[in-house]
């Protein structure tokens, strides 16, 4: 029951704010309804028992990347100044887009709906995520977390190059 | 014990999400914005994955993996993409995708 009532707060946040965000015609205000889309979906992560996943997505997500993306905006735009308006038959062949392809993962979803499967509330704990993530097994993850540590200093060189003053 | 929300409410808000960010990215002008609407996607896309990692899969924990190695994707992706803006910035003092058309030569 409260589970539920959880859920479905923020399953409403979610939507608001990500409709609000693409629509909005202040950048700044669509960055923060964007960061309120962050922080609701980490909380969905904890509401699903994957208590690893709602720091690591407060942390990175609504921590890192939403802050790069704010002082972004203002380096690169004045924070007052809005988007122009664009008239809404420019926008008609994006809303078309989106609708038909909700439409389409709607009618799969309702295709599907009685194969309704019950969940098991499995919280991995943080010993099953190190061992998971160090180890060289079967289902282990060594290898994809050196692979994306040299794509991490890639970056790093890649930003640091790409962004420095001539 | 089981959990009392359905797979396809789980479903039916990603698809919203990720199809918000699709409207988002096809109708914006300003490249910021076309990016944030990428991260609209690529979370919903993190979520089902983790979503399908407990509702099908509840003993293992590679849909959580997949998230999270595809949220440092993201944030690799997007360090650099705005450093990409930034230097475009620098150089035509302008950054919507209508203006930025003519190539070097």
């Amino acid at each position: 029951m409260a589970e539920q009532i959880i859920f479905y707060v923020l399953a409403i946040v979610i939507v608001v704010f990500s409709i609000l965000s693409v629509t909005s015609r202040r950048i700044l205000r669509a960055a923060t309804y964007l960061l309120f889309v962050l922080l609701a979906t980490a909380g969905l992560y904890l509401l699903m028992g994957y208590q690893f996943l709602f720091g690591v997505q407060i942390s990175v997500y609504a921590g890192g990347i939403m802050v790069l993306y704010i002082f972004s905006i203002l380096l690169t735009s004045h924070a007052g100044d809005n988007a122009k308006k664009v008239s809404w038959k420019k926008l008609l062949p994006a809303g078309f887009a989106a609708v038909a392809g909700f439409a389409l993962c709607g009618h799969i979803i309702f295709h599907n709906v009685y194969k309704v499967v019950e969940a098991v509330a499995t919280e991995p704990t943080m010993k099953e995520i190190g061992t998971a993530m160090m180890g060289t097994g079967k289902n282990q993850y060594l290898l994809p977390f050196e692979a994306i540590s040299i794509l991490l200093l890639a970056c790093i060189i890649g930003g640091i190059m790409i962004a420095r003053k001539r | 014990m089981m959990s009392t929300i359905p797979l396809a409410a789980y479903l039916i808000l990603t698809a919203i999400m990720f199809f918000a960010g699709v409207y988002g990215f096809l109708s914006r002008r300003n490249m910021l914005t076309i990016l944030m609407s990428l991260e609209l996607m690529l979370n919903a896309a993190d979520i089902n994955f983790v979503v399908f990692n407990k509702y099908l899969y509840p003993g293992q924990l590679d849909g959580a993996f997949f998230a999270l190695f595809a949220i440092g994707v993201s944030a690799a992706e997007t360090a650099i993409a705005i450093a990409i803006i930034i230097n475009i910035y620098r150089n035509i003092k302008n950054i919507y995708v209508d203006e930025v058309s003519k190539m070097k030569y």
